[in-house]
């Protein structure tokens, strides 16, 4: 059957040149470097814009008409959402833990990658990477506002997500993936490329989407699924410009192949820790689990990565130095940070537990080398500990690693019974690392580092509401009682527990 | 031996004449189904042809309507108004 066709007076190629370089122009009025002060201070050199390769090419109309078919089929799901009480159909209110967590850490590094991709938007001499970023900024920007609305209904009855950008700001977890994104925002616009469009977004981007979105499908979050996958339309075209960069910087010039890997490596690096805390909640947040950590880094790093570092060897780029030590502490990762949640759970904005004999089986099995052997004994010790009605909060502030902000509970990537400790002096003053992989970041940019701002450290110098927890709690907004402390005992718990009663009730 | 190219793609009705079409034109793939959403891999170089998917959906397609279904990809991509194709260089 032949379909009629409307005829196309100018290709897709063409058509996009048009709204591209067509629209581009060399300033007159001021030179060229100083409408774009920040091209080349980073080191990388172009010899040609007009060699950059647009990988989608959709002209504005095109975008808008795709994105809204997007936002009206999202929205109506929503709507459908909160109207049938469809929190009601998650497996266990535990799940939500995991919301809360993405909703204070990540839909505000959403909001900060527009505003990221809306300045090198600006700053770009070339035509194409500034309009692929610029749209790219108003797809983050939907992507914040369709996850608020997306959570929103949550927040009617579950605890922790009332102020989550106050908290972002603030609370002491909530700075890794904030340090993370700053650290990004504040470099030059090449850098904020390779760590956001390509590290994040291409390499590292299923070790995010995975867990949540198939996390949320396993435990009947329809909400939460249906956001995920109209974010990831506009993932794909995010993957393909971090992809078409990394190849552009190469191409233009040798000099560029060691700044670009030297970047690969930070980015990579920084990423994997950032990712610790989706480590915890793949093995201990969901009530029905979609696979191990373990597994998930085997099959999105160590396997999907084979094929993208096999295309760069040609450019003299290798795999990140992070693939040595991430397989080295891919079987402790996620007890480790879970350790550290459970000991702080007093100060956080979302619930802890201990995993149940069923769950310890799982988790048992899923980790033969290093469950059994290192964990299985301080969570039995924490479960008497409860069971005995001394629920354990650890009382002192931990020392934070200077770059990735995480509490310095990482062991050796060799010995998994040795805290790893590293240190740096500079300016008269010790640093102090969890990895040789944030030491070396920090040795090679000092200045930077030394100005982060470590919520510990903030706390101590009185910046943070007062001397004593209450009132460091009371200046993050954490509701006490409320928000914090065990799911045994959560005013979650029981709504929860409620909620089950009424259905056995309603069902017998 | 050639690396694996891949897309995947929502598992619903408007994706089901892409992924046929794409079964059609590249006979090497592997069409995996999980829930929710379809990966497709294939060695080497994967293409998506407008005229076959016309050809299942039964009205003209517009190349760029795969951003309504696409979840994610791997390959270097090239996109035209008749095809859209996913490939590595190694």
């Amino acid at each position: 059957m032949t379909v009629a066709k409307k005829p196309r007076k100018l290709g897709l190629k063409q058509r996009y040149s048009m709204l591209t370089r067509g629209l581009d122009w060399e300033t007159t009025y001021q030179p060229m470097d100083k409408v774009f002060p920040y091209t080349s201070y980073e080191g990388i050199k172009i010899k040609d814009w007009d060699d950059w390769v647009d990988p989608f090419r959709l002209t504005m109309d095109a975008y808008w008409k795709y994105q809204a078919e997007k936002e009206r089929k999202l929205y109506a799901v929503i709507d459908s959402f909160s109207q049938n009480n469809g929190h009601l159909g998650i497996t266990d209110a535990r799940y939500v833990n995991a919301l809360k967590l993405f909703l204070t850490g990540v839909s505000p590094l959403e909001y900060m990658a527009h505003r990221g991709f809306a300045h090198v938007g600006r700053h770009f001499s070339g035509v194409g990477p500034r309009i692929a970023c610029q749209m790219q900024s108003l797809d983050e920007l939907r992507h914040v506002q369709t996850q608020v609305h997306a959570m929103s209904h949550y927040n009617k009855f579950f605890d922790g997500l009332h102020d989550f950008r106050h908290m972002h700001d603030r609370v002491w977890y909530l700075s890794v993936p904030k340090s993370f994104f700053d650290d990004a925002y504040s470099a030059g616009p090449f850098e904020f490329l390779t760590s956001i469009s390509f590290a994040f977004e291409y390499v590292l981007t299923n070790l995010l989407f995975v867990p949540f979105m198939s996390g949320a499908a396993y435990n009947g979050d329809m909400a939460t699924v249906t956001f995920g996958f109209s974010a990831q339309s506009d993932e794909a075209r995010h993957m393909t410009l971090g992809l078409e960069v990394i190849k552009f910087m190469l191409e233009q010039h040798e000099d560029n192949v060691p700044i670009v890997q030297r970047w690969i490596d930070k980015w990579a690096w920084r990423g994997y820790r950032v990712l610790a805390l989706v480590a915890m909640m793949m093995d201990y947040m969901l009530p029905k689990r979609i696979m191990s950590w373990q597994e998930a880094w085997e099959m999105y790093f160590e396997e999907a990565g084979g094929a993208l570092f096999a295309d760069l060897a040609r450019y003299g780029i290798r795999p990140p130095k992070t693939a040595e030590v991430a397989a080295k502490e891919k079987s402790r990762l996620s007890h480790e940070v879970w350790s550290i949640f459970y000991n702080y759970t007093h100060a956080a904005a979302f619930h802890t537990w201990m995993p149940s004999e069923d769950e310890m089986r799982w988790l048992a099995e899923k980790y033969p080398d290093t469950f059994e052997r290192y964990y299985r004994p301080r969570y039995e010790h924490w479960i008497a500990q409860e069971k005995a009605g001394n629920r354990f909060y650890n009382q002192a502030l931990p020392m934070l690693c200077q770059v990735c902000q995480i509490p310095m509970a990482f062991t050796e990537p060799d010995d998994p019974s040795k805290i790893c400790f590293r240190s740096s002096d500079f300016g008269g003053d010790k640093y102090h690392f969890c990895s040789d992989g944030c030491k070396e970041i920090f040795d090679f940019e000092p200045r930077k580092y030394v100005q982060a701002w470590l919520p510990v450290h903030q706390i101590y110098q009185g910046n943070c509401g007062g001397a004593t927890v209450p009132e460091v709690l009371d200046w993050y907004h954490l509701n006490q009682g409320a928000d914090n402390l065990d799911y045994n005992g959560s005013p979650d718990q029981e709504f929860w527990e409620k909620w089950k009663a009424d259905r056995a009730r309603a069902a017998s | 031996m050639a690396h694996i190219v891949s897309i995947t793609l929502q598992n619903n009705d408007d994706a089901r004449p892409i992924i046929e079409a794409i079964e059609q034109d590249n006979p090497e793939a592997t069409v995996n189904v999980y829930p929710a959403m379809v990966k497709i891999d294939c060695p080497g170089r994967l293409e998506i042809r407008r005229e076959t998917v016309e050809e299942k959906l039964g009205r003209p397609w517009d190349v760029q309507e795969i951003h309504l279904v696409v979840i994610s990809l791997a390959g270097n991509l090239d996109e035209e108004d008749d095809y859209l194709t996913l490939e590595w260089n190694n």
